[in-house]
């Protein structure tokens, strides 16, 4: 008897009229991550005198801003079906690169050239990728060694210190209506980019490239140049984001960044929702993920928690994540 | 050959049916221990859908299987080999990284303690291969065989699991000549040796000279099981011919005199396409037939720039779209799909899941991917305009859609596939190259799609339509060319285009040799 029940169950539901399926409604029910972090938001706010003040958000937003930066570019790289592992040697080589150059030469021949630097690392990535046929993960990888050791050669090993070239300091530490430039800079970038993911022709060949590939080629998309473009742009906001903390600071290492930037980068876009097999994703999941995890740290810190437990929640998150994503990909098909 | 004693596999009144459409309709069929049996028919006869129900891929809606006179219901490959019955398919499942004896056990290798006794491996391989009377080194890999020798390792593994029955789908398809012969003995030692062979075959001069029995399908019916020796490739022929339901299809508007030449190759070689020279006229439809691997894809995809030619041109009425670079080392402007479409060419790849749609976007996504150029201003996209043009371009394609934001995913098939269209229209063709633009589609799309095409070609657009459906391209077309081999074997119009001409080239019953 049981058993019938269970066979004859889905009959009456598929019998009930389905909602219409509106742009509203597929928004909602797909929003995901956007739940738990407002839950997050209120819980802190609740639990934490500190957390819900002027000082302590924007103090967050500007702590987030490189982090924001590159997982905005990285955004593109991943709906394009590509992955850049490269941020976070290309994060440090900018950050020296721009630092060394502050010490001899004017901060705007610095600046530009730390994001050169960064643009020509992507523009090699997509090469790789896209005419050399090797997987984004392996290719860009590797460049993040040979990337790493540059900006070793770089310093010599050293720190570079530019506390005598106070000038530099402006890109990061200048303020207008009292909120940081790196902030600007960072809503800046993240809003142009999400344009051009979300209503530009090339954000819609960049969803193509990554949802199926083929399809987009025999319907007129360029698909190889489009997918180095993500890596440019990946590549750029490395850089940018590398000199940014290098002004920030006054200083530069070969060691800044790494492979903790690159997880945290690539942890924060695939908590937002964004799809690591591409074709699916959005501009403001990525800024969600990155805050998400950024309010774990800063929840951690505020309310007194042993920082260790901190890793441990993010990973769990992370694999829920990725495992929504992939339930939800089981369904569709 | 001594004829076999008993039945080794009976099947009584099968029938069975895909989304509507009937494979096979009440075959009843008896396979001889020992035996060679042949299946033949056309593409879609249903001759492939047997071989699977008989190796337990496919189950029956209805009918029986008896194996030894033992009725059996086979849920899947495994169970049927536990009754001794194996499949090999077309494509072959060798594990490129282990050895031919690996290969051959994989799953049954003989254990101690848990690791494979590689002494006793290699030993049971030369036992097996003995008796197979196969000459293939056991240690050599599998990713240094060539198709030939990954069919011995398939015909092996089969022989480990003492398969007494081996159904083999279109062994010779990928094979050359002298292969194939080799093919040819192995399976006749085999029989020879009380292993009876179900044989699914497009090569009817293979059937006849190799097969004992030839069991002859059409359009899912049962027209005769008979000794091979009272066939010959004329009567296996004559007996495929012939269609029952007649699909109604839309009136043909004839083809103006002064109608221009759109699509123009000439001499147009590429993977899998020899020296084939064609035309499309505006307001024309060019059915192309041809067998399952006659290079029908190969060509629309080298036409549309989507496969790179190696000789020979391309041309559109605007002008030249394409030639072959006469050196490797400087090619001319590299043209691709991005250019074809440009001048108007526009093409219904075969596969619209893997080469069409975007499966997880929005429908409107989907439809203006090919045009957003001319729905954009400074890059942005209009989205007025595009929600317009598409919506516009659904319902010339006759598409309703709950909302151009819905997932592509959740039309139908033939919906998505009118989706497609929709896309290819909005760009403006002059030329549509559709590739089994009704594979997959229930009847009544299947009927909307013929008439979408009629009233294109009406409309002044030259279409090339591929389809392994011969009764489809005869409604249709306004002239037919047939594909063999990669090239085109014969051009039919007027009073030549039937069932019988269409076949008889796509055979090449005209041909000697296989």
């Amino acid at each position: 008897m049981d058993q019938q029940d269970i066979t004859q169950a889905p009959a009456p539901a598929s019998r009930k009229p389905r909602l219409p399926p509106t742009a509203l409604f597929n928004t909602l029910s797909r929003a995901g991550i956007l739940y738990p972090f407002i839950i997050l938001f209120i819980v802190l706010s609740v639990w934490s005198g500190p957390f819900f003040t002027k000082v302590n958000l924007l103090d967050i937003l500007d702590q987030q801003s490189s982090t924001l930066i590159i997982a905005a570019a990285g955004t593109l790289v991943l709906v394009a079906g590509g992955i850049d592992l490269s941020v976070g040697a290309v994060y440090a080589l900018a950050g020296v690169t721009a630092a060394h150059l502050a010490l001899f030469a004017s901060p705007t021949v610095a600046i530009v050239a730390g994001i050169a630097v960064g643009l020509g690392v992507g523009l090699v990535n997509g090469v790789i990728v896209t005419a050399f046929r090797i997987n984004a993960l392996i290719a860009t990888l590797a460049m993040s060694f040979v990337v790493s050791g540059l900006a070793s050669l770089v310093t010599g090993g050293n720190l570079v210190i530019d506390y005598s070239r106070p000038g530099f300091a402006d890109l990061a530490r200048s303020s207008f209506l009292t909120v940081n430039t790196s902030t600007w800079t960072m809503l800046a970038v993240v809003v142009a980019l999400a344009v051009v993911l979300g209503r530009t022709t090339a954000g819609r060949y960049i969803y193509a490239s990554g949802s199926n590939a083929e399809a987009a080629r025999l319907s007129g998309v360029r698909v190889q140049l489009i997918k180095t473009v993500t890596f440019v742009l990946s590549g750029g906001a490395a850089a940018l984001g590398g000199v940014i903390d290098a002004s920030r600071v006054l200083s530069a290492q070969a060691s800044n960044g790494e492979t903790t930037l690159t997880f945290t980068v690539l942890a924060g876009i695939v908590v937002g929702g964004t799809s690591i097999l591409g074709g699916e994703g959005a501009m403001w999941r990525t800024v969600i993920g990155v805050l998400f995890i950024a309010l774990i740290g800063n929840g951690f810190d505020l309310l007194g928690l042993n920082p260790l437990y901190e890793q441990i929640a993010l990973g769990g998150i992370l694999l829920l994540a990725v495992g929504a994503d992939a339930w939800s990909r089981l369904r569709q098909t | 050959m001594p004829q076999p004693p008993g039945t080794h596999v009976e099947l009584v009144d099968v029938s069975k049916s895909f989304g509507g459409v009937r494979a096979l309709d009440e075959v009843s069929l008896k396979i001889g221990r020992g035996s060679i049996h042949a299946l033949v028919g056309e593409n879609g006869a249903g001759k492939s859908t047997l071989g699977k129900i008989i190796s337990g891929v496919l189950t029956p809606d209805r009918g029986q299987l008896l194996v030894e006179g033992e009725p059996v219901t086979f849920h899947s490959p495994r169970e049927a080999i536990t009754k001794g019955i194996v499949l090999i398919a077309q494509e072959l499942s060798v594990v490129p990284a282990l050895s031919v004896a690996e290969n051959v056990f994989l799953g049954t290798e003989p254990q101690k303690a848990g690791f494979v006794a590689r002494r006793a491996l290699r030993r049971k391989y030369a036992e097996l291969a003995a008796t197979a009377g196969f000459q293939l080194a056991g240690d050599l890999r599998g990713r240094a065989l060539r198709t030939a020798d990954q069919q011995k390792v398939e015909i092996l593994r089969a022989l480990g699991r003492n398969a007494g029955l081996i159904v083999m789908d279109e062994p010779t398809a990928a094979l050359s000549r002298p292969d194939a012969e080799r093919l040819h003995e192995v399976i006749r030692h085999l029989a020879a040796g009380g292993t009876t062979v179900v044989l699914v075959s497009h090569f009817l001069r293979e059937v006849a000279e190799l097969a004992d029995e030839v069991t002859i399908l059409r359009d899912g019916h049962l027209i005769r099981t008979a000794p091979a020796a009272q066939e010959t490739v004329g009567t296996m022929l004559s007996a495929m011919l012939g269609r029952s339901l007649g699909t109604a299809f839309p009136a043909r508007r004839p083809v103006t005199p002064q109608a221009k030449v759109v699509l123009e190759a000439r001499d147009l070689s590429a993977p899998g396409v020899h020296e084939v020279s064609l035309e499309v006229k505006e307001g024309e439809i060019v059915g192309l037939a041809g067998l399952v691997g006659s290079g029908r894809t190969e060509l629309a995809r080298a036409l549309c720039q989507a496969q790179r030619i190696t000789a020979g041109t391309v041309t559109m009425a605007g002008g030249q779209l394409a030639r072959a670079s006469r050196s490797a080392l400087i090619p001319g402007r590299r043209s691709t799909p991005r250019t074809a479409l440009k001048a108007g060419l526009a093409m219904i790849p075969e596969s619209r899941k893997e080469q069409g749609l975007l499966f997880g976007r929005p429908i409107g996504e989907n439809v203006s991917l090919a045009s957003l150029g001319r729905l954009s201003e400074l890059g942005l996209v209009r989205r007025g305009k595009e929600r317009n043009a598409v919506a516009n371009v659904l319902s010339q394609v006759g598409v309703k859609v709950p909302a151009q934001s819905a997932p592509v995913a959740t039309l139908s098939g033939g919906n998505q596939q009118k989706a497609l269209f929709a896309r290819l229209l909005l760009a403006g063709p002059r030329v549509l190259v559709a590739d089994e633009p009704t594979r997959g589609v229930d009847v009544g799309a299947k009927r909307a799609i013929y008439d979408l095409l009629t009233e294109l070609a009406a409309e002044g657009l030259g279409i090339l339509f591929i389809s392994e459906d011969t009764e489809e391209i005869l409604g249709l077309a306004h002239r037919v060319l047939v594909m063999r081999g990669g090239r085109i074997a014969a051009e039919l119009s007027g009073d030549d285009m039937t069932e019988a001409a269409i076949l008889g080239a796509a055979f090449g019953a005209a041909e000697r040799g296989a």
